[in-house]
């Protein structure tokens, strides 16, 4: 890698010889397109297949396709999707076993997929989310050598975020709207009289190489300032925000507060919000086996802190109450984490709240428990005077 | 590699009560698992059927025995097993008790050692009771104080009778919740027995387990003795899929229970479990 961060500017064409250079590789280049009424996330073949000439809007409990005038590829919010789904999929084989007629068993680890992803237009949060997993999934004692694999195959074009979504908080977390490490490229995308055009910073060795094969221009000092402006506008623009307070110190006092039968009220305990987190990790097992009975298979599947399932002991479930299972989502997401492992485990992206059917707002019930944290605080003090 | 089992043989099917045996498990092929240390569990699989965490209660060399209660389906199943039949074990997961690894080293060291049991929690306890019985002047004076539900119920009998009536250096107490006309010993909860254990609180390491209302109330008791929280070793129980931290099934607060468990000090465990569905 060269000393000073290379930067230079992309225009469509070269977006296009991006996607091509990456395909010449062998990856699996994958990026936003829309399908379905939504921005999703699928392999590309070509970057015309990006959703240039589309926005989305949101709310807590509503996401919409609007069309853009300005036909940018990367002007939308966080999808029903995150990267998890490649680097962590939904269903997974860990293992097969077979049992011999003379009653031996036998057990054979999956044979090692190594994928070649090349992930186009990680927005700041989710780049931030991928580096989340890596603590969890393979920052410790164990490894999870499946996410590993895919994980270390995985080229990262990050896009900066320049259109803010009104579920979007990232910058209360910490996370964007700019994109300041762990990628091999970053786009930052501009349109305006000037023309379209991405600027591109060089973040590792292997994305200079990569860039190298691309036809591009050297960055004009313009296109770089106007690149940032947009990025800094984008840090006012978010749609929400968390209260200022130390949130893993909140979430640590607030267990029996009264605002978790409020939430409990709503919650449908469905789930989405595990599901569309681009964090939430857990996993369940499945033990199969076929006809024959003699041979037996291991998967993991995504699985959700709000099944009941999953705290069960024999007996029943430990978190039986709608109450304990949201709080246990949240006091995980925001506070626990860090005892677990040293992070957030929120990046402020905003999808738990766009696709929560009942529109729960992370955002609004944490700043409901810092009142209720503050309003008691507050009645003890007084209690304390008057003594 | 962690995460596929290692077929072990079962050699030997002991029934301790109607529901629970304990199933002496050796590896089938040439290579074992590491080795176990007392508290640590591992993941036991029943062929096509499903696996669960299991404490180990006795480690002989490269044999394990581990003591199942059938309360489920994959317990069942491994009730039902006889010897000759194949498991897949994966392990060893998780904190261990505080035992003396050499003289004079370690929490527990030259300290009276106080080891409480509630039902079928005395199998991850039996390891500790061989291993000091093995070295007691690594340690103080030794306690084992057990409750089980009836007499019936009462796990490794033969072993507790031994221990109780062998004139050694273990003190051994049972008590039972509901009393058949046949037993003569001891009516209570398992903190009854507290009284007539010779332990100074101020020297002392607990190892507790049972289900999590005996812990608590265990505990309780003996923080009011004036035993310091850190010496009060419990093992606790949840949910464990992966044993290896990666599928968020254990978690107690902060806590992930197969890396940072099961054997926590009550100085952590204390809060974790005083709040009703953490």
């Amino acid at each position: 890698m060269s000393s000073s961060p290379a930067t230079a500017v992309l225009d469509r064409n070269g977006l296009d010889a991006l996607v091509e250079a990456l395909r010449a590789e062998g990856r699996t280049v994958v990026g936003p397109t829309v399908r379905d009424g939504a921005v999703v996330l699928d392999e590309l073949t070509a970057a015309g297949q990006l959703p240039f000439g589309w926005g989305s809007e949101v709310e807590a409990g509503r996401y919409r396709l609007v069309p853009r005038a300005d036909g940018a590829a990367f002007a939308h919010t966080a999808g029903p999707q995150s990267w998890k789904a490649f680097l962590h999929p939904q269903r997974e084989k860990l293992w097969s076993a077979d049992r011999a007629a003379d009653g031996r068993v036998s057990f054979a680890a999956e044979r090692p997929v190594r994928p070649s992803y090349a992930f186009l237009g990680v927005r700041p949060c989710d780049l931030r989310a991928i580096a989340v997993q890596d603590n969890v999934l393979t920052g410790g004692y164990y490894r999870d050598d499946g996410y590993r694999r895919r994980r270390e195959g995985a080229f990262l074009i990050a896009a900066e975020c320049t259109e803010p979504g009104a579920t979007c908080f990232c910058v209360s977390m910490g996370s964007g709207p700019a994109a300041e490490a762990g990628f091999d490229l970053a786009l930052t995308e501009i349109v305006d009289d000037a023309g379209h055009r991405f600027l591109v910073r060089v973040g590792s060795a292997a994305g200079e190489a990569v860039l190298s094969r691309v036809p591009r221009r050297v960055a004009d000092e313009e296109t770089a300032s106007t690149a940032r402006n947009a990025v800094d506008a984008a840090r006012e623009r978010m749609g929400r925000s968390m209260p200022p307070v130390d949130l893993r110190t909140l979430l640590g006092g607030t267990l029996e507060a009264d605002r978790w039968d409020d939430v409990a009220a709503r919650c449908l305990t469905c789930g989405n919000c595990t599901m569309v987190c681009p964090t939430c990790f857990c996993t369940t097992t499945e033990d199969v086996s076929d006809l024959t009975g003699d041979h037996a298979e291991r998967w993991q599947r995504w699985d959700s802190c709000f099944d009941l399932d999953f705290s069960y002991l024999h007996g029943g479930p430990v978190r039986a109450s709608a109450r304990s299972r949201y709080r246990q989502w949240l006091t995980h997401k925001l506070s626990t984490w860090y005892d677990q492992f040293g992070s957030s485990g929120c990046v402020g992206c905003g999808r738990c709240i766009t696709w929560c059917p009942v529109g729960i707002d992370i955002t609004e019930e944490a700043a409901a428990l810092h009142d209720e944290l503050a309003d008691r605080l507050r009645r003890q003090d007084a209690e304390e005077t008057q003594r | 590699m962690t995460g596929v089992p290692v077929p072990y043989r079962v050699t030997r099917v002991r029934e301790e009560t109607a529901d629970t045996v304990s199933l002496t498990l050796a590896p089938a092929g040439p290579a074992g698992l590491a080795r176990f240390w007392p508290g640590q569990f591992a993941m036991v699989y029943a062929f096509g059927v499903g696996e669960i965490p299991v404490s180990v209660s006795r480690i002989h060399r490269h044999q394990l025995v581990h003591t199942v209660r059938s309360v489920g389906a994959v317990s069942a199943a491994l009730c039902a097993l006889r010897p000759g039949d194949r498991v897949g074990l994966r392990g060893p997961f998780g904190t261990g008790w505080e035992l003396v690894r050499a003289a004079g080293q370690g929490l527990a060291a030259g300290q009276d050692l106080l080891v409480v049991a509630g039902g079928i929690g005395l199998a991850p306890l039996r390891p500790v009771v061989l291993a000091a019985l093995a070295e007691p002047r690594r340690y103080g004076r030794l306690n084992l104080l057990v409750g089980a539900r009836t007499a019936d119920d009462l796990v490794y009998a033969d072993q507790i009778r031994a221990w109780s009536t062998v004139h050694g250096p273990l003190h051994c107490a049972v008590t039972v919740d509901r009393p058949t006309p046949a037993w003569r010993g001891h009516v209570g909860v398992v903190t009854t027995l507290l009284n007539s254990a010779a332990f100074d609180p101020r020297h002392t390491t607990a190892c507790v387990c049972g289900p999590e209302v005996m812990i608590r109330a265990t505990a309780r008791d003996l923080l009011h003795r004036g035993l310091p929280a850190h010496r009060i070793r419990v093992s606790l129980e949840r949910n464990v899929r992966c044993a290896t931290g990666h599928c968020g099934h254990c978690q107690l607060g902060g806590v992930l229970l197969c890396r940072d468990g099961p054997v926590v000090g009550w100085d952590r465990a204390c809060s974790l479990t005083s709040v009703r569905e953490l």
